[in-house]
């Protein structure tokens, strides 16, 4: 295909693709180093069957910290995705418990039928781990897994999570542990922002959490658009609307009943953010939930749009497809009028 | 029990073995009307050295934690792995007649949610070998002397997961291993060779680390003498037999057809492939 790309204009400023592997911290905001590589190196203390395998991605998915501390329990695969979740479901077959890492599109898209097949099918004890999950990375399509929640959740015995924050990574780490089965946990790594430790939360495997009660609009998220969605609150009430939070970690199975009962309270717009294409992800899961009950309530959706998205500096993307706090503020206030 | 099963004194020989595995998948061959018939005949050798000389396994409990494990990667073979089954206890002779039907344990391409003895879900080609690595390792952390045998078909060998698998095997040392790979060179296009050459397949995976041997398939000393091999070699290899075998073997009507990957028997054919297998029964 020819480049239908217009020249840049040199005389403007722009910014740069920081990394392949850009911190989704804004500036100042407090964060975490590593956690889910600590909370796994905690965990694996008292449950020696846990193993620590990756496909040449273990420095890039904090898995190095477990490598460090276990280096006899860690399995390193090469850059070969289909052998790493094969060989999961082999060591699961022989009572270990993999804790598999790389990234989301490699999981997702590059070895789905190994996950699917040796994993899913036989409800193998495998726990994936993801990073870049969603539109994490300004790289391009290549490491961007805008489509990862709806090939996941579309397959049988597989558990999702999104988590928000550090806070609730430490947490979902010894949930999925607990949990026996495939899971599916989207990643975020190096410095993550810590938010959800002001909110007193408690994380639950199937469980969806009201962060904060508002009358007019009732946001529901999951992942980093969780944080967006109390800051786009905060920002709302200054203009006096008043913004309710439901944060939705687990995807799948989907907590049918908190969102039904929420959604249920009359009067309010509904609007799901998701890091994740419009289709098939959390927000069609919640629009199939209530039209199924009979719940008809205004509704909305903030998501990445079904294209392949651009390369280039991961605020300037958020921008552009409508998931930056900025974004999402103004889309809700436009809404509202 | 069959007549012909009957009939065996208490120690059957591997090649007695080999004739029931035969005549159990031709029976369940006749119950379908179909199956991957040529295979299974082909490859009954290579089962009835697995279940009835090399393996370690109990029929009445089927996950033992000290059994081998047997790997089935090439998930359409199923029809010759319940032959072995039945034949070594594991599965029940009276469910024969269930095979490919609804609700049977014995689906048309293998899955281990279905048949106790069946270790992975294959019918997805090139899966095996990365399970079995896993298990391999999972072996080793255990201190287990399991081994991990693992059957599949040239075709696979055009999966570049296959040889993610075979890398990594001869990197990890797994000495635990054993593949079997059958060459019959008949794949669902056409011959295996044409659709994509894997030769000099001994070379190749002689250079990727691991320990080759390749023999007649259907040459059952040759078959056993190549399992005690790969059992005994103290290299701190993976162990490969490439088995050359015969499509059809044992039936001569069949082994003459041409060769197809899924070779056309008519209804009124499978008594005559009975009788043509008995006429040379061991």
């Amino acid at each position: 295909m020819k480049s239908t790309r217009p020249a840049p204009d040199l005389s403007k400023p722009r910014l740069t693709t920081s990394a392949m592997i850009a911190s989704i911290a804004s500036e100042g905001q407090r964060t975490k180093p590593a956690p889910f590589g600590h909370a796994l190196v905690e965990l694996a203390r008292h449950r020696p069957e846990i193993v620590g395998m990756t496909a040449d991605l273990g420095k890039y998915t904090d898995l190095h910290i477990f490598a460090k501390e276990f280096p006899d329990r860690y399995y390193q695969m090469g850059m070969a995705e289909q052998l790493l979740f094969g060989a999961a479901s082999g060591l699961a077959a022989e009572g270990f418990m993999p804790f598999a890492t790389t990234y989301a599109v490699f999981a997702s898209r590059r070895a789905y039928d190994f996950i699917h097949q040796t994993i899913a099918e036989e409800d193998r004890n495998v726990k994936i781990v993801c990073a870049l999950p969603g539109l994490t990375s300004g790289y391009g399509p290549s490491h961007q897994a805008a489509e990862d929640l709806a090939l996941m959740r579309a397959m049988p015995n597989m558990t999702v999570i999104d988590p928000c924050d550090a806070h609730e990574i430490e947490q979902v780490v010894p949930a999925m542990a607990a949990h026996q089965g495939p899971v599916y946990m989207r990643l975020l790594r190096g410095q993550v922002p810590l938010v959800l430790d002001e909110y007193d939360y408690k994380f639950e495997l199937g469980k969806a959490k009201l962060l904060r009660d508002g009358r007019d609009v009732l946001m529901i998220s999951s992942g980093l658009m969780t944080m967006r969605a109390l800051e786009a609150a905060k920002a709302l009430s200054d203009d006096r609307v008043d913004v309710a939070v439901l944060h939705v970690p687990t995807i799948k199975p989907l907590d049918a009943e908190t969102i039904l009962r929420e959604a249920g309270r009359s009067g309010r717009l509904v609007v799901v953010a998701e890091n994740h294409t419009l289709i098939g992800g959390l927000g069609e899961a919640v629009a199939g939930v209530l039209m199924r009950s009979g719940v008809h309530v205004p509704f909305r959706q903030i998501g990445i749009p079904d294209e392949f998205l651009d390369a280039g500096a991961l605020p300037t993307l958020h921008d552009r497809y409508g998931i930056s706090l900025s974004e999402v503020a103004r889309q809700v206030k436009g809404w509202l009028t | 029990m069959d007549t012909a099963t009957n009939r065996l004194v208490n120690a059957p020989t591997l090649a007695q073995r080999a004739y029931n595995i035969r005549r159990h998948a031709l029976r369940m061959g006749e119950v379908q009307g179909q199956g991957y018939i040529a295979q299974a005949l082909d490859i009954s050798d290579v089962l009835a050295t697995a279940y009835f000389h090399a393996m370690r396994y109990r029929p009445e409990d089927p996950t033992w934690e000290e059994r081998d494990r047997f790997l089935l990667s090439n998930g359409h073979y199923a029809i010759a792995l319940y032959a072995a089954l039945i034949e070594a206890g594991i599965v029940p002779e009276a469910e024969l007649e269930t095979y490919g039907s609804d609700d049977s344990r014995l689906p048309m391409s293998g899955m281990a949610s279905y048949t106790p003895g069946m270790e992975m879900s294959g019918g997805s080609l090139g899966l095996g070998l990365s399970i079995a690595v896993g298990m391999g390792l999972g072996l080793k952390r255990k201190k287990s002397s399991s081994r991990v045998y693992t059957l599949f078909s040239d075709g696979e060998l055009d999966e570049g997961s296959v040889w993610e698998a075979i890398s990594s095997a001869s990197h990890y040392k797994l000495d635990n291993l054993i593949g079997i790979v059958d060459v019959n060179n008949q794949q669902a296009d056409g011959p295996s060779t044409q659709v994509m050459s894997f030769e000099p397949l001994v070379d190749r995976l002689e250079a990727f680390g691991w320990f080759v041997q390749r023999v007649d398939g259907n040459d059952l000393d040759a078959v056993v003498a190549a399992f005690d091999a790969a059992k005994m070699l103290e290299a701190p290899k993976p162990r490969m037999i490439v088995a050359d075998t015969l499509m059809g073997k044992g039936v001569p009507f069949l082994e003459q057809r041409e060769k197809n990957h899924f070779i056309r028997v008519e209804p009124y054919e499978w008594q005559l492939a009975i009788a043509a297998l008995d006429a040379g029964r061991p």
